[in-house]
């Protein structure tokens, strides 16, 4: 029926656009309704993406969804957009996420209600962008709009060194993308000259990289260093911390959850299969899988040392992402498909970490470890919640968080058996600096008194942590709807980046 | 296209009609001065003839613009081109939110000065006859109209010793400018026996005087005494001190249109005349844009003060614009186009704003007296910060566009190098246009009473407003003035015109 009314038309075009129009409707509106239609905008992008899930077709690598407007004409721009199987749950997850992370702010902002909701809003319409662009001037606008609500969420609604996160969270992102500006006119430009089209569509632009050759280590270099920030790889994540402390809980949910795997989708996007002979170059390939195996490592033991909760789970992150890495430079299908798949629980799992520590914020106004303890008997419900997405975030067996990293390590033993060795120590890090964290919450001695009187959860917040714990389980125990659909545009990218390499290598297929 | 031969004096009296109006207007308003100078009544009388005749001059270039009326024949003194009619056009522009922005100030600053406004119709004629001259010496003639207005204007607040100040550095220094590029003329003359722009290009490809050594000497006064005008580094000392010292609606006029008339009247003579010896000026220009975008953006960083802040910001812009004239083709003079135009409407809104926030010339607002700022006045906050974010270049934006057309014919002439320099100095200027936005909307107000007196009269809000709109409208369907900066920047080549003249 969906597909009668031209579903597969309009449906990018429309989550675009609606969180744009409901950000005009919360700043015309009265304040005290700002949350409520910020709520009902999201829910409704929700459901309008939901669709998406079962009219996409499984067992094919093409875009779907796809839809085409003329731009700026005379520089080969359109406004094009579409979907295939490693962007599909990234754009689930977002607008699954958003209506959780405006839940989740409901009692926490007080200040300026307005303009933070229409920033949510506005920040909902920039990833999206980011994750269905298929020009890569659109993906740069949206790459870089996006910035702008988030910097202004921490600046604004942040903690204490808010200003300072802010600034450094821009300033990182932004040299980035610059360098990666540069990048992409580059390759515009020699891809233009090579063909005699001056466009900026993405896959005209991978089917002429080729032509390319012989600049593009340093184009390469370019997108490498905007997704490498993004990520962020370890030495580029210093910023990561700071902006995740200090922003207000939906802010850390949503850079955990959605702004980080931007960086993944775009290696996995553009700078792998655009330039395949770079990246699996020996020496980067030795480079970026050091480094991933270093993020992981050096992520899990800065973690286990962080007396406050919320940098903990920053640094988590860290540790999480050098999987993703790994598995994406791994390059066979389980690893792949296994990367994509710790991007989403990743978003999931630690979006649900950092409501439980906001929750905890909310209640004591403190975020340090030490503060705690003993809360199991006094909010029981809480204490159940945390355990269960501590467990998958480890990445127990049942819980989401083991079928990626299991693919991934599997995926990449046979390239890599010893940094893979070397990452598994990861997995087991993160089960001390987790358990470890946990028990000092929840489960040591109750003895400040101040915590004898913490109310439970309420039924506003089990609203949000429930969707979060069901998708927890259900990629636990069912991966397989997620896998099918996934496989066909991983498989379609390995095969795709081996292909060009062989191609320019000059090497024989065997 | 309608041809127009200049060997009538018909045809010449309307290649010259734009100026003509300006000249006549000027010359009324000077008779009007002489009877009506008594109070501020007067002075605001003379402020409004003084903004018809602007609008109605740019009326009669952008008649001439959509008319398409081009030169039939050889050029003689004046241009007849698109070329002419954009940058004429956005000098027209400048000076009327210039004018719209002192109707208001004056009164404010309690200066009784009706000489003012008709001094900026002088500064504007000599601008439109740099953008339009074809032959060196109308460009003198303009350049030096338009910086003896402009010197004067600096130093129109006579009891502030730091404009006189400003005025007499200015004086000084532009005299030194003026005596570079007379010297650069002649010196070109007598490589070359000519003054006229495509004789010129004529005489050097024809005779094979690309590596004369009085020619390429000429080239290099040329560029002395137009680096001083641009505000290029090393040229650039008297900048901050001027720009700080005078008025600042002033100020606004030179940041924008008196810096791009100066890039205007360069940009022709590289670009058509001297384009057979670009091996030889573009690695000059190469030079001076890779170090203007590192200092102006260096040197901002340390500034406090929103005016001086604003002031090495616009050399950094100068530094941006050099990039696209270094570039050297047609897609650099687009580049140059759009981006002049952007340049200039974000400036003038960055200055309007300023005029807002202070008093007494704005000397004393410091980046972080605008604290707050955005929940007194809400709309001014969102206006400055879509200017801020114009002039770091951020999507969404004019900015954006033009640094992305910039970048896009530094790269398409291969010069990777000078392309990042000018991505790595924009990454700098994030470091204090951001703080701005920073303290309008994350600080709050200092005191309750804090920006109580911030305001802009009528004309200065409608400047603020239509500059804003202009950037966001440009920055996401720049497509009309994307063709018309083609457009503009077609005619400029000399085998263009070369081509059009028959033998």
């Amino acid at each position: 029926m969906l597909t009668d009314l031209g579903y597969d038309r309009w449906i990018l075009d429309l989550l675009l656009l609606v969180p744009l129009f409901g950000a005009l409707l919360v700043l015309l509106r009265p304040a005290v309704e700002a949350k409520i239609l910020a709520l009902a905008v999201t829910v409704v992008e929700f459901l309008l993406s939901v669709p998406l899930w079962w009219l996409f077709e499984t067992g094919t690598a093409a875009v779907q969804f796809e839809a085409v407007h003329a731009w700026i004409p005379a520089w080969g721009i359109s406004y094009r957009v579409g979907v295939d199987g490693i962007s599909l749950f990234m754009v689930l997850l977002t607008t699954f996420t958003m209506p959780l992370a405006v839940l989740g702010s409901w009692n926490y902002i007080e200040r300026h209600v307005r303009p933070y909701y229409a920033l949510l809003l506005v920040l909902t319409t920039g990833m999206l962008g980011v994750f269905v662009a298929l020009d890569l001037f659109v993906f740069y606008v949206f790459w870089e709009i996006m910035l702008i609500p988030m910097y202004f969420i921490i600046g604004v609604w942040g903690g204490a060194r808010r200003l300072y996160a802010a600034l450094k969270f821009f300033v990182y992102t932004f040299v980035g993308s610059l360098m990666m500006l540069v990048a992409i006119l580059s390759l515009y430009y020699l891809v233009g000259r090579a063909t005699g089209v001056y466009s900026f569509d993405y896959h005209h632009l991978l089917r002429n990289a080729p032509a390319v050759e012989e600049w593009a280590f340093w184009l390469f270099a370019g997108f490498f260093l905007a997704f490498a920030v993004k990520v962020p790889m370890f030495p580029f994540h210093t910023w990561l911390p700071d902006a995740h402390v200090e922003a207000p809980t939906a802010g850390s949910v949503i850079l955990a959850g959605i702004l980080l795997k931007m960086g993944t989708y775009g290696f996995l996007r553009f700078a792998l299969p655009l330039f395949p002979q770079v990246a699996l170059d020996p020496a980067i390939v030795t480079v970026v899988i050091v480094l991933a195996v270093i993020g992981i490592i050096y992520g899990a033991l800065v973690a286990m040392v962080q007396p406050d909760f919320k940098k903990l789970i920053a640094y988590s992150s860290v540790s999480h992402l050098g999987f993703v890495m790994l598995g994406i430079w791994a390059l066979n299908l389980q690893s792949v498909e296994g990367a994509i798949i710790i991007m989403l629980n990743h978003g999931i799992s630690t979006g649900a970490l950092f409501f439980l520590s906001g929750m905890l914020y909310e209640r004591r106004h403190s975020r340090a470890l030490a503060d705690f303890g003993g809360l199991a008997k006094v909010v029981p419900a809480f204490a159940a919640i945390l355990t269960v997405v501590a467990l998958s975030s480890i990445g127990l067996p049942g819980t989401n968080g083991f079928v990626g990293e299991f693919l991934v390590l599997v995926g990449a033993f046979g390239a890599y058996p010893w940094a893979t060795a070397a990452a598994t120590t990861g997995v087991i890090f993160a089960a001390a600096y987790l358990l470890w964290a946990v028990q000092r919450v929840i489960y040591s001695k109750l003895d400040k008194p101040e915590n004898e009187r913490m109310p439970d959860l309420s039924r506003r917040e089990l609203v949000v942590l429930g969707p979060l714990l069901a998708v927890i389980l259900w990629i636990g125990l069912y991966p397989a709807p997620f896998l099918q659909r996934i496989e066909a545009s991983a498989a379609a990218l390995i095969e795709q980046v081996r292909e060009q390499r062989t191609v320019a290598t000059g090497e024989l297929p065997r | 296209m309608r041809p127009l031969d200049l060997g009538t004096p018909g045809g010449l009296v309307l290649a010259l009609l734009p100026e003509i109006v300006l000249s006549a207007w000027a010359l009324g308003v000077m008779l009007v001065i002489a009877w009506r100078h008594r109070d501020q009544r007067d002075q605001r009388l003379v402020g409004l003839l003084s903004l018809t005749g602007l609008v109605t001059t740019l009326a009669v270039v952008v008649g001439f613009w959509i008319a398409d009326v081009r030169i039939a024949g050889f050029p003689g003194m004046i241009a007849v081109d698109a070329f002419r009619y954009a940058t004429s056009s956005v000098f027209l522009v400048a000076a009327i939110a210039a004018v719209a922005l002192s109707l208001g100030y004056l009164g404010r600053e309690r200066l009784l000065v009706p000489e003012y406004y008709l001094l900026m119709l002088l500064a504007t004629l000599g601008m439109m006859f740099m953008g339009g001259g074809a032959d060196l010496v109308v460009i003198f003639l303009g350049l030096e109209l338009m910086s003896i207005a402009v010197y004067v204007l600096a130093g129109i607040n006579r009891r502030s010793i730091v404009a006189a100040e400003a005025a007499l550095k200015y004086f000084l220094l532009g005299a030194f400018a003026s005596g570079f590029l007379l010297y650069g003329i002649a010196l070109l003359y007598g490589a070359t026996g000519t003054t006229n722009l495509t004789i010129l290009y004529l005489q050097i490809t024809g005779l094979g005087l690309q590596d004369n050594l009085m020619l390429l000497l000429g080239i290099g006064l040329l560029l002395i005494g137009f680096g001083f005008k641009v505000a290029a580094v090393p040229f650039h000392m008297w900048t901050p001190d001027v720009y700080d010292g005078a008025p600042t609606p002033v100020t606004a006029f030179m940041a924008a249109a008196v810096k791009a008339a100066g890039f205007a009247a360069l940009v022709r003579v590289l670009l058509h005349a001297l384009a057979p010896s670009q091996a030889v000026w573009g690695e000059a220009v190469w030079w001076l844009a890779a170090v203007t975008m590192a200092v102006g953006n260096l040197v901002a960083l340390a500034q406090r003060n929103l005016k001086r802040m604003l002031a090495y910001s616009s050399i950094g812009h100068a530094g941006y614009l050099l990039a696209a004239v270094a570039s050297g083709t047609e897609l650099g003079a687009s580049a140059f186009l759009y981006y002049i135009v952007a340049y200039t409407v974000m400036t003038v809104g960055a200055f309007a704003v300023l005029v807002a926030a202070g008093t007494d010339d704005e000397r004393n607002v410091a980046i972080d007296d605008l604290a707050g700022l955005a929940q007194r006045r809400p709309w001014l906050a969102f206006a400055m910060a879509v200017f801020m974010l114009s002039l770091l270049g951020f999507p969404g934006t004019a900015g954006f566009i033009g640094k992305w057309f910039i970048l896009s014919s530094v790269i398409d002439a291969g010069e990777a190098g000078l392309a990042i320099v000018l991505v790595v100095t924009s990454v700098v200027s994030a470091g204090y246009y951001l703080p701005v936005i920073m303290a309008m909307y994350m600080k709050p107000p200092v005191s309750e009473e804090a920006h109580a007196s911030v305001g802009l009269p009528g004309a200065g809000r409608v400047v603020v407003a239509v500059a804003a709109v202009l950037l966001l409208v440009f920055g996401f369907w720049p497509n009309r003035a994307l063709d018309l900066a083609h457009d503009g920047s077609d005619g400029l080549r000399p085998e263009v015109i070369l081509t059009n003249t028959p033998q």
